[in-house]
């Protein structure tokens, strides 16, 4: 066995993909089943030359994150249910204001104190809708311990190039699972990093109106501008101008929107002949991926669908073969989220037999094959 | 088509199931092999029953739960009987040897029972090593790594300075292993 | 001159009332900033939500106006981030000790190198006049109609006890004395506090009759007894008054800095 291949855990794997990523600051507040990537991270930044700091809870940890990263940091943040409500209005201020950090929610059963130990897929709304006001959101769900190492490296990316928070989801099985991964030395993609601006210091806006992501200056190199959780004008400034606000939110969605074949993920087995498919994600698609192939063993035309992008939801993964599918099976740890999301995208074209399953246990692969069974 | 070993390991909480479930799926892949490995995670995480579960494979693994075990070891009454319920026939069972296992036990089940508990306590004098005592006999009964690999993982994972209680231990395992299942090493 | 090199002109005119007291306190920041000779370039600007919060988009520094109460903690990740940051929060008494309570308490426990300035209004302002932490009992205002039950937070106490190791006390009415106060706490390698006080003749000076701005300014002069001058002084002749100047020093390890050599440790692979 190389030096490199190694038996870690998904929320290892995040501390990994992070550090590959050039991470250097992390706030945290403990919760279970999110706590081994605080844990790990207290013990590596500080050899790299990167900060840990726990907060007093989850809102300062988010606050923290923020402020790091106006510094120039690479920084994160990790939680689970709960605490990624807590941090739902910094968590607002950071789309608003533009600043780049991850922000890891490793779902457990809920709601409230819920199921702390057990999994659950039913934060996927919360991520999307958790903050208040519009905005889009990213939000990136990976499936195994080695895509959880590549993921992070993604999230990062798409946090600095685009500007924004983006959202890491796990659930409690791909959090606390070990799994074979091989590390590499230098990271599988390439890593990015965020634009700086180039413009004299007294031309610099902050918000910049004429392109999608505005360059960000770093406290403390002379720039001297203004972050505010309010409305502002391109220069950062507080505005009502009706014009201005508009101006600003509209670019808020168009760097998202316009640029989703950057940022939308997925996987597809099988869907080439396929009639019936399973849209699954997370650990739940670990269980498709099984039932697919038993049914395929009978003889079942059926693939799978597995977004890693959940959000903005990848509508072109569904739609690409509604006219193909007799049937489409939504399975998923809740009591129906992303099954809506599924619905609006097949335009009424597909039949959608739910697999719902919000009882603390991963949803089993015959679960889903019967599913299969019956909708052929 | 890939091959796939599903092992269950049980006891009571803090006696060391999650650990040894971690070193059995490290040895698969140090052994070249693919493996998973997962846990029930209470927040009786002390006292009451916990398992661990491996996954081993020459393949990809997609689920990553047990469905039916192989192999399934229990070191506790209590963890026996919450555990048990999906064992199928021909599976192997490795348990304490203060078990009380029932007459209900599916059918061709093969079955190890030895003093892993009993040996750590006195012939150790080491409570603490009973899940490596046990992995031993688990690995030794079922062959499902090969010893060497055990041996690697076992070291890599226990804390520094009982690297030589550990390996008395995983030998001990062994031998009780063969005593009861004759040869095998 | 200090309002063309620190004030941000495209930000005028300020959103605050005429006679409050948060102008008076600002320019003692800028005053103790200019006297400090901290770098413009290497210091930042944070605050909450509220009026004395608005402060932060008024001067020409990296500024961060964050959510109500969380300065701090934004505060605190600015700081150890980028350590050779000179970081200043200002905010209000709403604003640090009811919804930011626990990140004040736990900003004093660390002593992470921040200088804190409280600009004490006893109000919430910026929401019409409702009840603060701080807000004397027996006080009115729009949520005490009958007269404030709640007893109110000492924060210069609260700060001590928690940990701050610089804390002091000034009001409006002090102006040309605050700026060596803010001085000091600025050059106090750890977390400071400076309680400012200030009058909201709008809403807390209107509501208990407490005068126009002048005459608020001048309760603060009657009603203040500076520390030198109260360590002569019996208590019955302290009873009700407000004790002003340094209130406490006393240096202690800093968080950042002490972060600073667990890296410089770690890196030199001692561990």
């Amino acid at each position: 066995m190389s030096p490199t291949v190694k038996l870690l855990q998904g929320n290892e794997a995040c501390v990994e993909g992070a550090l590959a990523a050039g991470l250097r600051f992390f706030a945290g507040y403990p919760i279970t089943p999110s706590t081994e990537i605080a844990e790990a991270l207290s013990e590596r930044l500080p050899r790299v030359g990167g900060r840990f700091i726990q907060m007093e809870d989850e809102i300062a940890s988010m606050a923290a994150v923020i402020g790091a990263s106006l510094t120039g940091a690479k920084a994160m943040t990790a939680t689970s249910g709960p605490g990624f409500s807590l941090k739902q209005e910094n968590l607002g201020f950071a789309m608003l204001t533009e600043v780049p950090c991850v922000v890891v929610n490793v779902m457990r059963g809920g709601p409230s104190t819920g199921l702390p130990t057990s999994p659950a897929q039913a934060d996927v709304m919360q991520a999307r809708w958790g903050t208040h006001g519009d905005h889009p959101v990213i939000a990136l769900y990976p499936a195994s311990v080695p895509e959880v190492y590549e993921v992070t490296i993604k999230a990062f990316n798409l946090a600095e190039k685009f500007r924004t928070p983006v959202i890491l989801l796990m659930d409690e099985v791909i959090g606390h699972m070990r799994e074979r991964i091989e590390l590499p030395d230098t990271p599988p993609v390439p890593v990015v990093e965020r634009q700086r601006p180039t413009v004299p210091k007294e031309d610099y806006l902050p918000y910049d109106n004429s392109q999608d992501v505005p360059p960000l200056a770093s406290f403390g190199d002379g720039y001297r501008f203004h972050v505010t959780g309010l409305i502002h004008d391109q220069k950062g400034y507080p505005t009502s101008a009706p014009a201005k606000v508009e101006a600003l939110l509209t670019r808020l969605q168009n760097k998202i929107q316009s640029n989703l074949d950057e940022i939308l993920m997925w996987e597809t087995i099988g869907m080439e002949d396929a009639e019936v498919a399973v849209f699954a994600y997370g650990a739940t698609a670990r269980s498709a991926v099984r039932a697919v192939r038993i049914a395929r063993e009978q003889g079942i035309k059926v693939g799978l669908l597995r977004p890693i992008t959940i959000w903005p939801f990848p509508d072109k993964l569904i739609s690409q073969y509604t006219s193909q599918l007799k049937a489409l099976i939504v399975a998923e740890m809740n009591l129906g989220q992303l099954v809506d999301e599924v619905e609006r995208a097949t335009k009424g074209q597909v039949p959608i037999k739910r697999v719902l399953q919000a009882n603390g246990e991963l949803i089993a692969p015959d679960t889903i094959l019967r599913a299969v069974l019956e909708v052929k | 088509m890939a091959v796939r070993h599903e092992v269950r390991l049980s006891g009571s909480g803090g006696q060391g199931m999650l650990l040894a479930g971690i070193i059995l799926a490290e040895a698969a892949i140090l052994a070249g092999k693919n493996a998973v490995q997962s846990q029930s995670y209470g927040p009786e995480a002390r006292g009451g029953a916990s398992r661990s579960e491996v996954i081993i494979s020459n393949g990809e693994i997609d689920y990553p739960k047990v469905t039916e075990p192989e192999v399934f070891m229990a070191l506790t009454q209590e963890a026996y009987q919450k555990y048990r319920h999906d064992l199928g026939p021909n599976a192997l069972l490795v348990v304490d040897e203060s078990l009380n296992l029932g007459d209900d036990l599916p059918e061709n089940v093969k079955v190890v029972r030895v003093p892993i508990i009993a040996s750590a306590v006195e012939t150790l004098k080491r409570p603490i090593v009973a899940n490596i005592i046990a992995l031993g006999v688990l690995v030794g009964a079922s062959s499902i790594v090969e010893r060497k690999y055990l041996e690697q993982a076992v070291l890599r994972r226990v804390p520094r300075g009982t690297e030589e209680l550990n390996q008395k231990a995983l030998e001990l395992g062994f031998q009780l292993a063969a005593a009861a299942v004759g040869g095998n090493k | 001159m200090l309002a063309e090199k620190y004030l941000r002109d495209a930000m005028m005119p300020h959103i605050w009332c005429p006679g409050c007291g948060h102008g008076i306190i600002l320019q003692a920041v800028l005053r103790a900033i200019e006297k400090a000779g901290l770098d413009q370039d290497k210091t930042v600007i944070v605050s909450g939500i509220g009026c004395s919060s608005r402060a932060s988009g008024y001067v020409n520094f990296d500024t961060l106006h964050t959510t109500h109460g969380r300065a701090l903690a934004f505060a605190t990740g600015v700081k150890l981030a980028k350590p050779e940051l000179n970081v200043i929060v200002l905010t209000g008494d709403g604003d640090a000790l009811a919804i930011g309570g626990n990140h004040f308490i736990h900003a004093c426990r660390r002593n992470i190198d921040i200088t804190t300035i409280v600009f004490n209004n006893s109000i919430y302002g910026m929401t019409s006049g409702q009840y603060s932490p701080m807000t004397p009992a027996g006080k009115f205002a729009t949520t005490s109609p009958y007269g404030n039950i709640d007893r109110n937070f000492d924060v210069c106490e609260l700060a001590k006890a928690a940990g701050a190791t610089y804390v002091a006390r000034s009001t409006a009415y002090h102006a040309a004395s605050m700026p060596d106060l803010i001085v000091k706490a600025i050059k106090n390698k750890g977390f400071s506090v400076v309680e400012a006080i200030s009058q909201c003749p709008t809403y807390y000076g209107r509501r208990n009759k407490m005068g126009s701005a002048v005459d608020m300014l001048n309760w603060q002069k009657e009603n203040t007894v500076n520390v030198a001058a109260a360590a002569r002084l019996q208590p019955e002749q302290l009873a009700g008054k407000i004790i002003i100047g340094e209130l406490y020093n006393n240096p202690a390890p800093e968080f950042t800095q002490q972060y600073e050599e667990l890296i410089a440790r770690l890196q030199g692979g001692e561990e």
